[in-house]
This record gives structure tokens, C-alpha cells and sequence, in this order.
């Protein structure tokens, strides 16, 4: 068990197919086990590991079958709070993006956003779009690899605050490009969504007018 | 250098008086009490005007200092509720000019914040700020404060008194729903929302409120209640915590109060390797000597404001604000 990241909710090991699951078979599997909280009483620990571990596994299926490239989940463990993965070989986009020629960046981020899109219009919000969740593999594909704060959400108000969210974390980790990655999301996400983009990307706007984002100088409350 | 700090953003009208070495001389506050109900803005605001000289006087007489030692005025200039805020506003003013001393505003969640860390050494902590009127998770990041996630809604202190008044406990309701919890038994599920980084209280509070209506008991209603809110502010803090891998935590506001919030919170941070911080009750709660301190933090440290500049700030975020003071030293 190789011990991969460490995060709050979860562990992820990235181990060999054949140890996991099927001596027959090859490769590597990532394993995300939801750990127990010990200041949570563990009715509820259970009641949310138990809900966050089966919507994951249903978000990844879903993600898939609406065309986005996602790890395909072999086990969906409810008592050990697990989930076996395929491990998506390839480099994460926060890594690459910024070292990326014009034409191929504009390129991946209209593919990232033409995938968000797909999300969309299948009902899911990601929660926690940046490229660190993002892999690029060698064939070219995007692969999205956590849907740990996904849910199934068509509102307006979701959708815009999924954009939000990537669009801040590309200010936050590409910030010599954020304005014309996030253009380019937008150019994708547009094709793919339709004419209701324009309601979506409005709405993104409207959530950084809202307090939390505004700048100091917009404001007017004296 | 000495420095008169005002506090009046809501039910407390405060006065603390802290000198530049890092000492608090007096800290003496009145809290405005509703007759029913929750806080009236305009009555609380009356209260303070009502309190402000017996307040000053009691702050001046227990530091054992003479007005005329002041050197700096410092007042809460947001967030809060508009009426109490210009309360404390113009005492600071008249206070400022008849003395002829300089005057700063202060961010009310941030000298949360800065008392916390002048008292207990934390040096830089993920600060869960919780009370009546907020709900916060606060770590310095990129020559900022950052919100790393706050309620959507209502605040966890808010969601705690409007259920216990709901139910027909006295107020403040925190103390009584903590102990009816002790005896709570089994848990009830409740709605438990974390949006990302952000939380969500007042479906968790009707749905208690409803459930009381329908013949739940109510030592099992707290429990749950108390679970649930704590376990989603736990959960929101230890992210942060992973985030910006910072090893300490401090825990503060009104509601700092409750035991088992502190022990959730120290498990937490135990299993994140991270240090646990809890200023006295004295200084969680809202009162004048943290608007002081961060008064003289900002003073030393530049931050010079002419009397028009001091308006107040309702909803005066904890991002907006320049803190000169954490940059110099990390």
C-alpha cells in the first residue's frame, strides 16, 4: 500500500490491480478510503462516509456515460468505505497548463470546458473543479478524477458556482493566463452547453458581485 | 503607548484599554439583553449610547489610568449591525478629537482573531470564529486573512438560540441546549449541509424546531443538534487545515463556549498534528480589549486614518482588510 495523498476526508493508495481485486489481472488501481472521524458520533460518520462513498462511485459512472472521460470503479466497498479505481496515468493539468504552447492550451481548455458542459447537462456539478483533479493523459484525453463534492444539481446557481470555482482556481495557481484559460473554458463549455451558456456564464458574474468577491473599490455601502 | 478600544457591533457595548507591551489593563463590556425575542438593532443601539460613559468610566478606573494617558482610539467599525456600529463609531470619534489622538477602525472578526493570538502564542492558526452573528474559518494566506468558508446562511450560535427559543428554553440558549445534550441518548438524523468549503444552518434548525413540534425529545433534539452543526464546522476547519498546511487551530466567538465543540475540535486537530488553541471565555466573546490590541497592531504599523475616514462597515469583510502587521513578520 503506497500511500499517495493524504487529505482531510480521505487517504488514496495507489496499488497493483492484482493484489486489490483479481490475481489474473494487471496494472494499477487507486484505492480512496473515506477514514473515520473520531469527533463525529459515528452514527453520523457512518451515515456520511457510507452517502459520500456511494455518490462518488454513482458520479464517476454517470460523469462517463454523459461522455467525460472519468476512472472506471471496480469496487464499491460500503463497509470498508472504499472505492477501487482505475489510476489514470497521465499529468495533471495544474502541472502542465501554464508551460503549454498558445495553441495547445486554448485547445485543452476548450476540451476541459466542453467537458464541464457535458456535466451540466447530465444534472452534475463537479464541486471542486481545478487542475489538480485534472488528468491529461498521453491519447489527449481529460480525465476528472475527483468528484468527492459532486452532486446531482441542474440548478443555474450550481452550475455557476462549479465555473466560478474553476475559473478562481485558475487565477489562483495560473495567474499569468487565468483570463485567457478561463476564456477559452468558456468558448468549450458555450459549444457544448448551448444557447443557456449566456444564463450560466451570467450567472457566474452575478456570484462574484456578491459580497464575498467584490473588490474593495466597487463597493458602496457608506 | 496605551490604546482605548470600542466595541459595539451587536449585544455588547465594550471598552478595553491595552498597553504596546502586549498588556491588557482593563477590559470591562455591558451586554444588552432582549426583553423577548432576538436583538433589536435600534434597542441594542440605544442601550450602548445609554452605557457608553459608565462603560468608559469603569474601563478607565480598572486600568488605573487617567483618560488624558490615552495615546490611541481604536473602535469595531464592522462587521455588524448598522446602529450599535455607529454607536461605538461616535463615542470613538468624540473620543479621538476631544483628546486629539489618532483614530483606527478595526475588523471586528479579525481582532477576534489577533486577541486570540496575543494571549494564547498561537502564531498561525486556522481560527474557527463562532457566535451569534458568525460563523468563520479564518487563516492568513497571501498577505491576507482568508475566509475559508462561512455560513451560507445563518450562523451556528443563531441557528443554537432560535432553536432553544423555538423549544422554549431561556436565553441565551447555547448553555441550555449543551446541558439537555448530556443527556441526549440517541441521535436523531438531522440535515447536515457543507457546500464545498461553506455551511448551511437553517435547514438544521427548522427541522429541529419541527421535530420538537412533533413530539421528539428534546435532550435527544439538542444532542443531535449540537452533533450535527459541530461535526459540519469540523469538518470545514480540518480542510482548511489540510489546505493550507498550517499547525496550529484556535477555536473562538461566543460559542467557544461549548465543551464538546472543544473537543471535537482537539481531536481534529490532534489527528491533523496541529496544536489546539482557546483564548480565556473572557476574550472569545465580544469586548473592547481586542479592538485595542488590534487597534495597536495596525497603528504601529502605518495604518493612519483621518475622522472622515472612519465610517462604519456592515458587512465589511474579513478579506478586504490590509493587515501590514503579518506581513512584516512572518
Amino acid at each position: 500500500m503506497t500511500l499517495i495523498k493524504k487529505g482531510a476526508e480521505a487517504n488514496l493508495y495507489l496499488e497493483d490491480f492484482s493484489d486489490v481485486l483479481y490475481p489474473s489481472g494487471a496494472g494499477k488501481v487507486i484505492v480512496k478510503h473515506r477514514i473515520s472521524k473520531l469527533y463525529r458520533v459515528s452514527q453520523l460518520d457512518l451515515q456520511l462516509r457510507e452517502n459520500r462513498t456511494a455518490l462518488e462511485a454513482k458520479l464517476f459512472a454517470d460523469a462517463k456515460v454523459a461522455g467525460v472521460p472519468s476512472p472506471a470503479v471496480y469496487e464499491i466497498d460500503l463497509v470498508g468505505m472504499r472505492l477501487v479505481m482505475d489510476f489514470i496515468e497521465g499529468k495533471q493539468v495544474k502541472v502542465i497548463l501554464s508551460s503549454l504552447r498558445p495553441a495547445a492550451r486554448q485547445k485543452l481548455c476548450r476540451l476541459i470546458g466542453k467537458q464541464i458542459a457535458r456535466l451540466h447537462k447530465a444534472g452534475i456539478v463537479h464541486g471542486d473543479l481545478t487542475t489538480s483533479n485534472m488528468i491529461l493523459t498521453p491519447q489527449g484525453k481529460v480525465f476528472f478524477v475527483d468528484f468527492g463534492l459532486g452532486e446531482y444539481n441542474p440548478s443555474l446557481e450550481a452550475r455557476g458556482v462549479d465555473l466560478h470555482l474553476l475559473k478562481r482556481a485558475l487565477q489562483s495557481t495560473h495567474f499569468n493566463i487565468a483570463e485567457e484559460s478561463y476564456r477559452d473554458v468558456l468558448t468549450g463549455y458555450t459549444r457544448e452547453f448551448g444557447e443557456d451558456a449566456d444564463k450560466v456564464i451570467e450567472r457566474v458574474e452575478e456570484i462574484e458581485k456578491r459580497g464575498r468577491y467584490i473588490q474593495k473599490e466597487e463597493r458602496a455601502w457608506h | 503607548m496605551l490604546c482605548l478600544g470600542i466595541e459595539g457591533t451587536a449585544h455588547t457595548f465594550g471598552v478595553g484599554i491595552v498597553d504596546s507591551s502586549r498588556k491588557i489593563l482593563s477590559n470591562v463590556s455591558r451586554v444588552y439583553v432582549p426583553r423577548k425575542g432576538g436583538i433589536h438593532p435600534r434597542d441594542a443601539a440605544q442601550f450602548h449610547a445609554a452605557n457608553a460613559r459608565s462603560v468608559l468610566d469603569g474601563a478607565i478606573k480598572a486600568a488605573k489610568v487617567e483618560i488624558s494617558d490615552i495615546d490611541l482610539i481604536s473602535f469595531s467599525a464592522g462587521p455588524g449591525l448598522g446602529p450599535c456600529l455607529r454607536t461605538a463609531a461616535t463615542a470613538a470619534r468624540a473620543l479621538a478629537s476631544w483628546l486629539d489622538v489618532p483614530i483606527v477602525s478595526v475588523n471586528h472578526c479579525i481582532a477576534h482573531v489577533e486577541i486570540g493570538r496575543l494571549t494564547e502564542g498561537a502564531r498561525d492558526p486556522v481560527t474557527l470564529y463562532v457566535s451569534g452573528g458568525n460563523t468563520q474559518v479564518i487563516a492568513y494566506d497571501a498577505g491576507r486573512y482568508r475566509v475559508f468558508g462561512e455560513t451560507l446562511d445563518i450562523p451556528v450560535g443563531n441557528c443554537i438560540d432560535v432553536f432553544a427559543r423555538e423549544v422554549g428554553l431561556p436565553q441565551p440558549g447555547g448553555p441550555h441546549v449543551e446541558r439537555l445534550a448530556r443527556d441526549g441518548k440517541k441521535y436523531i438524523q438531522l440535515p447536515y449541509v457543507v457546500k464545498g468549503m461553506d455551511l448551511s444552518f437553517s435547514g438544521l434548525m427548522t427541522d429541529a424546531v419541527r421535530r420538537h413540534q412533533a413530539g421528539g425529545d428534546l435532550r435527544d433534539l439538542c444532542f443531535s443538534l449540537q452533533e450535527t452543526a459541530f461535526a459540519a464546522l469540523v469538518e470545514v476547519t480540518e480542510r482548511a487545515v489540510a489546505h493550507t498546511e498550517k499547525k496550529e487551530v484556535m477555536l473562538t466567538g461566543g460559542v467557544a463556549a461549548n465543551s464538546r465543540l472543544r473537543r471535537m475540535l482537539n481531536l481534529m486537530s490532534k489527528e491533523q498534528g496541529a496544536k489546539f488553541y482557546v483564548p480565556p471565555m473572557e476574550l472569545c466573546g465580544d469586548q473592547g480589549a481586542m479592538i485595542a490590541w488590534t487597534g495597536i497592531l495596525a497603528h504601529r504599523h502605518g495604518v493612519k486614518q483621518r475622522l472622515e475616514d472612519t465610517m462604519v462597515k456592515q458587512r465589511w469583510r474579513t478579506d478586504e482588510v490590509d493587515v501590514p502587521w503579518r506581513e512584516s513578520r512572518k
